[in-house]
């Protein structure tokens, strides 16, 4: 028993000294009070196996320390913690890295992006990716840089896209072996999408593969006439990793125009899917599609979930997924093969999933001039908020927005470079989406809700619900808590077995990230943005 | 192979580009030299009543670029007091009614914070240079530059985008006579009895973080702490009698060529 607590002794100062090694970041879960990848782990799980703070003691939290970031823009990012450093990025690209115990900062680095850029949807960044001694940001203006980790120095900066064509980057990279590998966003710019991996030594590119099939590739004849070439299809969210197959799970956006398909018939692939690529070479393994030739803008860019177990009786490689269309599905992610899918939120734009899981189409729901209404929202059942799968309690929490809808109306327009390229617009009139600091909500006005699925059954096994909508992520731990908030402001506390509310703080802003957690010494923190700040809880002393 | 000299290197980690705010040459259009006290004083004016605009690097306002020397109306120091005094009417900057010693301070820190075009005292090899920097000069046992060398003294990836070559090379020569606060030496003993020295980054009435001699990013608790000593001189030793002029003005070539990333 001495000799085995020596050895964890070693184990801990070894890894107060070492870079984060490829070794580290295969095994999150030697060093559970780190957090060294976006979403905690290859597998993107957002689970903790750190317990300290459990469904009993979780009332004795409190507020350790406050960051305030300088932007006014959404604060969406997941630090990442590497032995007591914690490292941030505040909106478009300020890097800190803090003290993790009382969050003061040990340097900052702030990358001014071109003021080609044009995001369309907030100058925001989510986060980094490190190995080594290296980080690696994605820019706004569609840049990959790497920093130094001890002093926040520019080691390399590679131009990934164009801004002036749409071209952006807004999520943390993933780093697989030696490469850094980041998606584009520009899904409403005609740009054509891809993923690409670069050299964490140098940044140059080691591979690329474009969502869009070029002439010749197979999936092309998708796309009708030359609408391929700014056909959008981007992927503005950090995939997975499993390290056996040696596959990278990514997820991609929407076809462009995003409400208008008439000059792009067929599926238009790869959009609105989730890819496997081989992490080596960027080639495609395999690909589902979730919405085929898609005019609602439901972008597959949710975090892809690996899960290790049994289905129906027989052990799977799975892949889970909950997507911005509506439907929850389950995938083997050794070949794409469909296994299940089910609503998990209302949704009229399709009657449901044939049994190779592709969506039959609602006719009476197409877009026209004259607008439809459409279950879900563009922002979809979920978006990019990362849910969580706890491997204790066999539940995949999905952030969700109940009862959204859109009315859309479609238009026709030509694509310009770098302009928008919507091909519709969505209606007022419809249910608020934004709300203000008042919020009155009745009846049949859609919600928030955090929903615990049974990925065996679909069967949704409880929810939480609020009265604002949610774009907050989920964090389980090996104690079975769930953490996240809502834009309502408040950070929660749930039983994860039950979701009962065992805790919550008012932070005063909507929370539009991800929460994790971490250990310092003897100590578990928790840790979330809302609004321009960034909050770290931990049992009072 | 390349044999460095620890015990020596440890003495001289990082007055590097302390001493050249105060010994740098005039920059084009700057009419007079500046002390150290008076850069000091100005920079703690600039953080108060410039950086809200202009940012930490003056670089925030379109076409206003300090570090580059750049300004939109005014290229002598008597015009950049001018201005900070009457401010420019339609724009947004505003007039500051500051003494006359507190706007030539201003104007030090701003001049302070260009530092090139100016010549050092002998022509270079930038290559040779380099050779020196990393093998017989032991520079980047101390120094990195580009990812390459410790971390024990500032970087210099970027700073012949920042200093000029007399500015370097007196640096060389007469290192240490000044030091900035930011790239001050720590020491720190703990309760326990544990030394920890380092570069301090980052302090606060509570707290100091700094990055430690074992290149780990380090946070203290003042509390923590039995002893703790901010270093007023640099550890950096003279190259005067180290190296003949000729490999100086070779090692401030390279310096002088290093600009950053692009």
């Amino acid at each position: 028993m001495k000799f085995r607590i020596l050895s964890l002794l070693a184990i801990a100062a070894g890894a107060v000294t070492a870079q984060v090694s490829n070794e580290r970041l295969l095994h999150p879960e030697r060093e559970p009070q780190n957090w060294l990848t976006y979403s905690g782990s290859y597998s993107s799980q957002r689970y903790s196996l750190l317990d300290q703070i459990t469904p009993q003691n979780v009332k004795n939290l409190e507020l350790q320390w406050v960051f305030q970031a300088r932007s006014l823009e959404k604060f969406e990012v997941t630090p990442l913690v590497v032995d007591g450093v914690m490292y941030i990025v505040e909106a478009p690209n300020h890097v800190f890295a803090l003290d993790a115990k009382t969050g003061r900062a040990f340097w900052d680095y702030d990358y001014r992006p071109s003021r080609d850029a044009r995001p369309c949807c907030g100058s925001v960044n989510r986060g980094l990716a490190i190995l080594g001694d290296t980080l690696f940001m994605g820019t706004l203006d569609a840049r990959l840089l790497a920093l130094d980790a001890k002093t926040g120095r520019p080691l390399w900066k590679t131009e990934v896209g164009d801004p002036k064509l749409g071209y952006t980057i807004t999520h943390a990279p993933l780093v697989v072996k030696n490469k850094v590998v980041v998606g584009v966003a520009g899904g409403e710019y005609g740009i054509r999408g891809f993923i690409a991996a670069y050299d964490a030594a140098t940044g140059k590119e080691a591979w690329k593969f474009y969502t869009i099939p070029g002439p010749g590739e197979p999936g092309h004849d998708s796309w009708t006439d030359d609408s391929w070439a700014h056909g959008g299809v981007p992927a503005w969210l950090t995939g997975s990793y499993d390290p056996e197959l040696n596959l990278i799970y990514w997820g991609t956006g929407n076809p462009g125009p995003d409400f208008n398909g008439d000059k792009r018939q067929g599926d238009n692939l790869y959009s609105d899917s989730a890819v496997a690529l081989d992490a080596d070479s960027g080639k495609l393994k395999w690909y589902f599609q979730f919405t085929p030739h898609d005019e609602y803008d439901y972008d597959a860019v949710q975090i892809p979930v690996i899960v290790d177990g049994t289905w129906k009786g027989a052990p799977r490689k799975m892949l889970m997924w909950a997507n911005r269309n509506g439907y929850f599905y389950v995938l083997d992610r050794t070949n794409g093969k469909f296994l299940t899918g089910t609503p998990f939120i209302k949704l009229n734009w399709s009657t449901g999933l044939d049994e190779a899981g592709r969506p039959m189409r609602n006719s009476s729901a197409e877009p026209n001039a004259q607008g439809v209404t459409i279950f879900p929202h563009l922002f979809g059942g979920t978006n990019w908020y990362s849910p969580s799968y706890s491997p204790r309690t066999h539940l995949f929490y999905i952030p969700t927005w109940q009862d959204s809808s859109m009315n859309l109306g479609k238009v026709s327009g030509e694509f310009a470079p770098g302009q928008r390229y919507m091909g519709g617009t969505i209606r007022p009139g419809g249910p608020a989406t934004r709300r203000g600091a008042e919020n009155t909500p009745v009846e049949n006005t859609n919600y928030g809700a955090i929903l615990a699925v049974d990925p065996a059954t679909s069967q949704i096994k409880w929810q939480y619900k609020m009265a604002d909508l949610t774009a907050s992520g989920v964090l389980t731990t090996a104690s079975d808590l769930l953490f996240a908030g809502g834009r309502e402001g408040y950070f929660y506390a749930l039983d994860a077995r039950t979701g009962a509310e065992l805790w919550r703080a008012s932070l005063g802003g909507s929370e539009e990230a991800a929460p994790m957690t971490y250990k310092v010494g003897d100590k578990q923190y928790v840790t979330i943005a809302a609004g321009q700040a960034l909050f770290t809880f931990a049992l009072r002393n | 192979m390349l044999v460095y000299n620890f015990a020596f290197m440890k003495r001289w980690i990082h007055a590097f580009p302390a001493a050249l705010l105060l010994l740098s040459l005039p920059a084009a259009g700057q009419q007079r030299r500046y002390s150290a006290a008076e850069v000091a004083e100005g920079k703690q004016l600039f953080s108060v009543q410039c950086q809200p605009c202009h940012g930490p690097n003056g670089d925030l306002v379109a076409g206003v670029d300090m570090r580059k020397g750049q300004f939109k109306r005014a290229s002598t120091d008597e015009e950049i007091s001018r201005i900070i005094a009457n401010g420019v009417p339609g724009t947004g900057m505003p007039p500051f009614s500051l003494p006359d010693n507190s706007r030539t301070a201003l104007v030090a820190y701003i001049r302070s914070l260009h530092e090139s075009g100016s010549a050092g005292a002998v022509a270079g090899d930038a290559q040779h240079g380099r050779e020196i920097f990393e093998g017989k000069g032991g520079c980047i046992g101390c120094h990195r530059v580009a990812g390459r060398g410790a971390r024990k003294g500032p970087d210099l990836s970027e700073i012949g985008a920042l200093r000029n070559a007399a500015a370097l090379e007196r640096s060389l020569v007469t290192p240490g006579e000044t030091i900035l606060p930011q790239e001050r030496m720590v020491r720190a003993v703990t309760k326990n009895g544990t030394v920890i020295t380092g570069m301090r980054l980052n302090e606060d009435t509570h707290t100091v973080q700094l990055l430690d001699q074992n290149e780990r990013l380090v946070s203290l608790l003042k509390s923590d702490l039995r002893e703790y000593t901010v270093e007023k001189t640099s550890p950096m030793p003279s190259y005067q009698d180290k190296l003949t002029p000729q490999e100086i003005g070779d090692v401030v070539a390279y310096l002088l060529s290093l600009k950053g990333l692009p």
